[in-house]
């Protein structure tokens, strides 16, 4: 699992890459919270392109990126989530464009 | 009806296990031939049930997680994946989607992910004696219940 983030414009960018599951979960939304309050950007972009395999655990990591983004007075944006993983969103109740 | 090959793995509810604990079941599936879809359902699945241990019955202990894989002659695949941790008071309650006390980034949605992706899910569990979760899914593109 890795977390690489980047800027693109105004919004900061996490390229997810790897498993995601509850023991690696913990890593992934530590780095990002991290570089979200340190960085001071309002919108944030979870890219799941690189992202192998992912649990409910990746679930609540984006909905805990959404709660963090709201209580910034900002927003949360998911991208790239590979077809494989789509039927997990809609269980969750996510949409995915 | 006895299994064709099953085979048991005894693990501590470490979170470090849960690759581990869904790829063996993978790898052990793949002798009945399944389809990509289905072994990533089943890594799904599996991952669930033991992340259920791991952060719900042994919250405040490592214990031990036993998981037990048989393959049958009709093509049915069984998981079974037990623990001697807390239990579940309202089974009922727990298996509703969004329903958790796993914390703030717990989804809940942990027993609602196995039962969209496997063919059946059976749980039984007992307040302070544990929790045996039973997976079931029929490979190789066979239906429920055909022979």
């Amino acid at each position: 699992m890795q977390v690489t983030m980047r800027e693109e414009g105004d919004a900061a960018v996490a390229m997810i890459s790897g498993e995601i599951d509850h023991h690696t979960a913990q890593k992934i939304r530590t780095e990002i919270d991290d570089s979200v309050l340190e960085g001071g950007k309002t919108r944030l972009i979870l890219d799941f392109s690189g992202v192998t395999f992912m649990d409910s655990s990746g679930v609540g990591l984006i909905l805990g990126r959404r709660r963090l983004m709201e209580g910034l007075g900002g927003s949360l944006v998911v991208r790239s989530v590979p077809q494989s993983m789509r039927r997990l969103m809609a269980v969750a109740g996510i949409r995915i464009k | 009806m006895k299994p064709q090959n099953s085979v048991k793995f005894i693990f501590p509810s470490k979170s470090v296990n849960e690759a581990f604990a869904r790829s063996a079941v993978a790898s052990f599936a793949a002798q009945a031939d399944p389809s990509v879809a289905e072994l990533a359902d089943l890594k799904t699945a599996v991952s669930e049930a033991v992340t259920n241990c791991i952060v719900h019955a042994y919250r405040d202990e490592v214990g031990q997680i036993t998981m037990t894989a048989s393959l049958y002659a009709d093509g049915r695949l069984t998981v079974v994946i037990a623990d001697r941790g807390c239990g579940i008071e309202d089974v009922e309650q727990a298996m509703q989607p969004m329903y958790t006390t796993g914390g703030e980034d717990r989804a809940g949605l942990g027993f609602a992910v196995m039962e969209s992706f496997m063919d059946k899910v059976r749980v039984h569990s007992r307040v302070g004696k544990g929790t045996r979760v039973t997976l079931t899914k029929w490979l190789g593109g066979r239906e429920p219940f055909a022979t």
